[in-house]
């Protein structure tokens, strides 16, 4: 039907309550999805920063004895297949490390605080060569691995990853099912004008192509104001992270990718809205004659 | 007279000039336009309200339905606008078998029927000038000549003051003038009308029936239902179909064996 023909739908008897729903519905699902991707990079980040990176205590009440330990230690490890990067940290970035918890006392040389060798490993089999060599040489020395200290932060960062993930597939969903709804909304308002056009020999792709057309219109305007909503909040969010100074909220990005991802969402909804809008009145007129 | 720049559909639908089809000659008469065979129809559970039609309507020719209120005269209107399908029997429609058409071909078949709705169903957001061209905007028609048909329409049933008027603001009579020439823009070959005068006065009355009398001159089929005897009296040519408790009275025959498909 030629453009003339769009004005056969009334606009006045159906709402623009639809265009609310998908900004809603979008302005929610860039968080979820900004979240998920964030999550996801930040699992990854922590996984390659941490990978390997490991920390061996020695706790002797002496502190000569506990530096000359320290020292050995550290000469053991460097002459340990696969592991490099081995350095002891020195007592005063220690200190600097516990002044949250001790304050000044922290540089107390009588304070028994553990000497500290940093090393990196390449795989398990350094691993339980370290741990037997450790074992031999410094009986009362401590292995910390960093990845298995950790593992609960990846975790929860892996189950929000998955869980903005579903709920990018639950708001999809529910978006899907409010196009729906509106669709037979307007089947059932339109009712009486439809019948019309069925008896002039409309057929019902024509019919539907009008609906489409108006629920597509409608679902843009919504990505719209939704899409520019939820990409701002995005911003200010990471803004607003990256101003703590956190280095575990630092590692949440979002990436060239994830910026492409977001802004494919508005569109992506526009054409779910139209796909599903013409699937529903295709199917609802076929129930009509 | 009819205008005669109005566009018409083809077998398919789609329109093509009516001036180019009638010097082809392309749209000669056909014996046997509409034929029923044994048809029922029920609401629902409930009983029959029309039984055993049968009747052969030849192209061309010009029908009354006539009966008490209730008698099924509106249902019978029904299938044959194919807006109904029967319970039983056959229907064929320009030879095809109607009632087991798949729904897909059942648009094709509309556009060759003009109807005029009893309570008019126009589109009440839309003006007069866009109801009446609703048919040749479905057909596809180019809006240069739907234009110009529509002008002409709105000549001919003496509403080109009107035309951006909404239904709501036009009379009783106006509507039906509406509804009569969105029923009759796309040149139909069968033309069906329930009640078209019921809502006129007597000389709009003559006016339509000379309207009708010009379209099925053309060679229109005309199928119209109505209560008024003197209507009917005014066209000698006609038929009438007179329909009670749901039978189709026949007792010559004529209606079941028109004269012309012995020809």
């Amino acid at each position: 039907m030629s453009a003339a023909s769009t004005r056969v739908l009334d606009t006045a008897r159906t709402g623009r309550g639809m265009v609310w729903v998908i900004a809603v519905m979008l302005f929610l699902t860039v968080l979820a999805t900004a979240g998920g991707i964030g999550t996801a990079r930040a699992t990854g980040a922590i996984g390659m920063q941490l990978g390997g990176r490991a920390t061996v205590q020695v706790a002797a009440a002496d502190p000569a004895r506990r530096e000359r330990d320290a020292g050995e230690a550290a000469a053991v490890l460097a002459g340990i297949a696969g592991v490099s990067q081995v350095r002891v940290v020195p007592r005063a970035e220690i200190a600097r490390l516990l002044s949250p918890w001790l304050g000044g006392d922290a540089a107390d040389v009588d304070l028994p605080i553990p000497a500290m060798v940093d090393l990196t490993v390449a795989d398990e089999a350094s691993v339980t060569r370290v741990r037997r060599a450790l074992a031999a040489a410094l009986p009362g020395a401590r292995l910390d691995l960093h990845s298995a200290a950790l593992a609960p932060v990846r975790r929860f960062l892996t189950v929000m990853s998955v869980l903005g993930l579903a709920l990018v597939a639950m708001m999809v969903a529910a978006t899907a099912f409010v196009v729906v709804l509106a669709a037979r909304a307007g089947l059932e308002a339109h009712r009486g004008t439809i019948e019309v056009m069925h008896m002039l020999g409309a057929t019902d792709v024509q019919v539907a192509r009008l609906f489409q057309r108006r629920l597509s219109l409608d679902a843009a305007l919504g990505a719209a104001v939704g899409g520019v909503a939820g990409l701002v909040a995005v911003a200010l969010l990471g803004a607003q992270a990256s101003a703590l100074g956190s280095e575990l909220l630092g590692a949440v990005t979002l990436g060239g990718l994830g910026w492409g991802v977001l802004l494919v969402l508005p569109f992506a909804f526009v054409a779910l809205a139209a796909g599903v809008a013409r699937r529903a009145v295709v199917r609802s007129l076929g129930q009509m004659l | 007279m009819m205008p005669r720049a109005l566009p018409v559909l083809d077998e398919g639908g789609r329109h093509v000039r009516w001036r180019r089809l009638q010097a082809k000659g392309c749209r000669g008469p056909v014996a046997g336009i509409v034929q029923f065979e044994n048809v029922g129809l029920r609401y629902g559970q409930g009983e029959e309200v029309l039984r055993d039609l049968s009747f052969s309507l030849t192209a061309g020719e010009f029908y009354f339905v006539t009966g008490a209120s209730g008698a099924g005269k509106t249902s019978l209107l029904k299938m044959l606008y194919l807006a109904q399908r029967p319970t039983r029997g056959a229907i064929h429609l320009f030879g095809t078998d109607v009632v087991t058409l798949p729904r897909a071909r059942i648009p094709g078949f509309r556009r060759r029927i003009g109807v005029v709705f009893q309570d008019f169903r126009l589109v009440p957001h839309l003006s007069a000038a866009d109801n009446i061209a609703l048919p040749l905007r479905i057909a596809g028609v180019l809006e240069d000549e739907v234009r110009d048909a529509v002008s002409e329409m709105l000549a001919w049933v003496g509403l080109t003051s009107r035309a951006e008027a909404r239904p709501p603001t036009l009379s009783g009579g106006e509507q039906q003038r509406v509804a009569i020439a969105r029923a009759v823009i796309g040149r139909p070959e069968i033309l069906i009308a329930d009640e078209p005068t019921g809502n006129v006065d007597e000389a709009m009355a003559d006016r339509l029936l000379q309207l009708f009398a010009s379209l099925n001159g053309l060679g229109t089929t005309l199928v119209i239902a109505t209560h008024d005897l003197q209507l009917i009296a005014r066209v000698r040519s006609a038929q009438m179909m007179r329909i009670d408790d749901g039978r189709l009275l026949d007792p010559t025959g004529m209606l079941r064996h028109p004269p012309g498909r012995h020809l």
